[in-house]
């Protein structure tokens, strides 16, 4: 199946994710960008859409670091002397993203800066067997 | 458009005690407790044949307690059966949201009194399942993967609103030892504990334990010291509302009978809900809610009335930002300037605009779904003069308005009170 005859959904965005690729929709009546994908464009209200694939680069726009992680990011190995970052990525193309930030010093949050450029990466955790690949972001 | 077809006032309104209740008391406990209240502050009593519908407000006791359907439940607790019943859902707006659809029910016609349920019992739970069950509220597709907690969606909007617009880690605790100081007014307060009430009782913990007593110089030094550890930074220990179990109820009638139940009805003079994206990452922006910029637009209208018209407010402190971000989104400060009100003390009880004199979420307690139900209590108890303690305004209070937030934002409902 051919990049563009890939259904819009977020299985298909996920599939993708699982293959290292940041891909996008983008409307093409109007060019507005969605990342997650979407079929339905809601700036113009039309479903006519193509994959895009994103540079995966970015700048911070918001950030934390967490000390009392949820139950995945238990499993993965982060506890009070081992927080780390969730933050929210605003993409060259437009969209913003949610993603681990990584390649920071977590236990130092002072020292990571709004507006630092960023580069999507593709983090591995193998559990319970499975290799699961998350969507992650860290400093260019 | 945006005007209630009649005229809907509150003529009675009560909570139980909010704490860690369970197994001592259970949602249907608390509810007939919450009930009983708020019968006997309905100043000429109201009956079960009075009511004709029940609508109650209550987040998740699916995961909380394996119990769904509440709706029939708790009006069969207080003798409604077989009256219309049903369970509204808007993460922790969701007796915000049975409180407007009451209203809405009323104003149309179809019922001339609505008993409105607030109820949650979180604490059946361990507190890592309770973290679980509130992140269902966030977008679990896209910013769970990522790591998402409540307290970390909240500490990624305070460090956006820290960039921006210069507001540090003092202004998010000032916040807290405000509402702190209220609550430590409020019977019905989880936490009746100012923060210096709080650093006295470690003092003497620590003394009777026979370790060094901590030498903190002021609230401050004791917020930013290992006593109050970091949560999701920027926020800490004490930038976080509590885990609670609580209920509470509300009287709601036509202006037609509202005077069989009180002389002094407390007219809903508006009412405005709104929606967000449930990501962060799909919101116009990180520094304000879109939801609360639209509910309030809209009750304002209703009522006709602007933000400094508002004598008093009850806004959702679920994390000490959301204090901030709403005394904006509410209109009453510029974007960026609330710290300087709250630095000034316009917040305080004895302030120009006293906000969360319940104490708050912070210190109240915040059961989520009875949450927006216990806000109009206090709005209820404020108007009246009767608050409790020394927590009643010095002042008449005309004009009030509840902020109910759900979520990360993703829900606000706003409603405005006048005399």
């Amino acid at each position: 199946m051919s990049e563009n005859e890939k259904s819009f959904t977020i299985e298909s965005y996920l599939e993708y994710i699982r293959n290292k690729k940041l891909m996008g929709s983008r409307c093409k009546e109007c060019g507005a960008t969605y990342v997650p994908v979407r079929k339905l464009c809601t700036e113009c209200n039309t479903a006519n859409m193509e994959w895009v694939e994103m540079s995966g680069k970015g700048k911070l726009a918001a950030f934390t670091s967490i000390t009392v992680g949820t139950p995945y990011f238990v499993e993965k190995g982060y506890d009070r002397k081992n927080p780390y970052c969730f933050s929210v990525i605003e993409l060259e193309e437009g969209p913003m993203v949610s993603g681990q930030l990584v390649g920071v010093n977590e236990s130092e949050p002072d020292t990571i800066k709004i507006g630092t450029p960023l580069k999507a990466t593709f983090l591995e955790t193998d559990i319970k067997g499975e290799t699961k690949v998350d969507l992650g972001f860290e400093p260019l | 458009m945006g005007k209630l077809a009649r005229k809907v006032a509150m003529v009675g309104a009560g909570m139980c005690k909010f704490g860690r209740n369970f197994p001592e008391k259970r949602n249907p406990d608390m509810w007939i407790d919450a009930w009983l209240d708020a019968v006997d502050k309905t100043d000429n009593g109201i009956e079960p044949k009075d009511i004709d519908a029940c609508y109650v407000g209550n987040y998740s006791s699916d995961l909380f307690n394996h119990q769904g359907h509440l709706g029939p439940q708790m009006a069969n607790l207080v003798g409604l059966t077989p009256k219309p019943a049903a369970r509204f859902e808007g993460a922790c707006a969701s007796s915000g949201i049975a409180l407007r659809q009451a209203v809405l029910a009323i104003a149309s016609g179809v019922h001339d009194v609505v008993a409105v349920a607030g109820v949650e019992c979180m604490t059946e739970q361990p507190t890592v399942n309770v973290t679980d069950v509130l992140a269902t509220a966030s977008d679990s597709l896209f910013e769970y993967p990522a790591g998402a907690t409540f307290p970390g969606l909240y500490g990624t909007l305070a460090s956006a609103h820290f960039k921006k617009y210069g507001t540090t880690a003092e202004d998010l605790m000032r916040v807290g030892i405000k509402n702190h100081e209220n609550g430590a007014e409020n019977p019905y307060a989880q936490m009746q504990q100012s923060i210096k009430d709080l650093m006295d009782s470690k003092r003497a913990k620590y003394e009777k334990q026979g370790r060094d007593i901590p030498e903190w110089e002021d609230e401050f030094d004791f917020l930013k010291s290992s006593s109050n550890p970091i949560i999701a930074y920027p926020l800490r220990l004490f930038d976080c509302s509590l885990i609670t179990d609580g209920a509470a109820c509300i009287f709601l009638t036509a202006e037609d009978v509202a005077r069989d139940f009180t002389d002094e009805p407390i007219w809903i003079a508006g009412t405005g809900q709104g929606s967000a994206a449930l990501s962060l990452h799909d919101r116009d922006s990180l520094t304000s809610f879109i939801a609360t910029r639209e509910a309030s637009k809209q009750a304002y209208e209703m009522a006709g009335i602007k933000p400094r018209d508002v004598q008093i407010a009850e806004v959702h402190d679920c994390f000490t930002i959301a204090e901030i971000l709403a005394m904006e989104d509410l209109g009453f400060y510029e974007k960026g300037k609330a710290v300087d009100a709250i630095k000034e003390g316009e917040s305080k009880l004895d302030g120009a605009l006293p906000i969360n004199t319940s104490g708050g979420l912070k210190s109240k307690g915040h059961p989520v779904g009875a949450t927006g139900a216990a806000q109009a209590v206090e709005i209820f108890k404020q108007m009246r003069g009767i608050a409790e303690r020394n927590r009643q305004v010095k002042f008449d209070v005309e004009t009030a308005l509840t902020h109910n937030l759900g979520g990360s934002g993703g829900t606000c409902v706003v409603t405005v009170y006048q005399k």
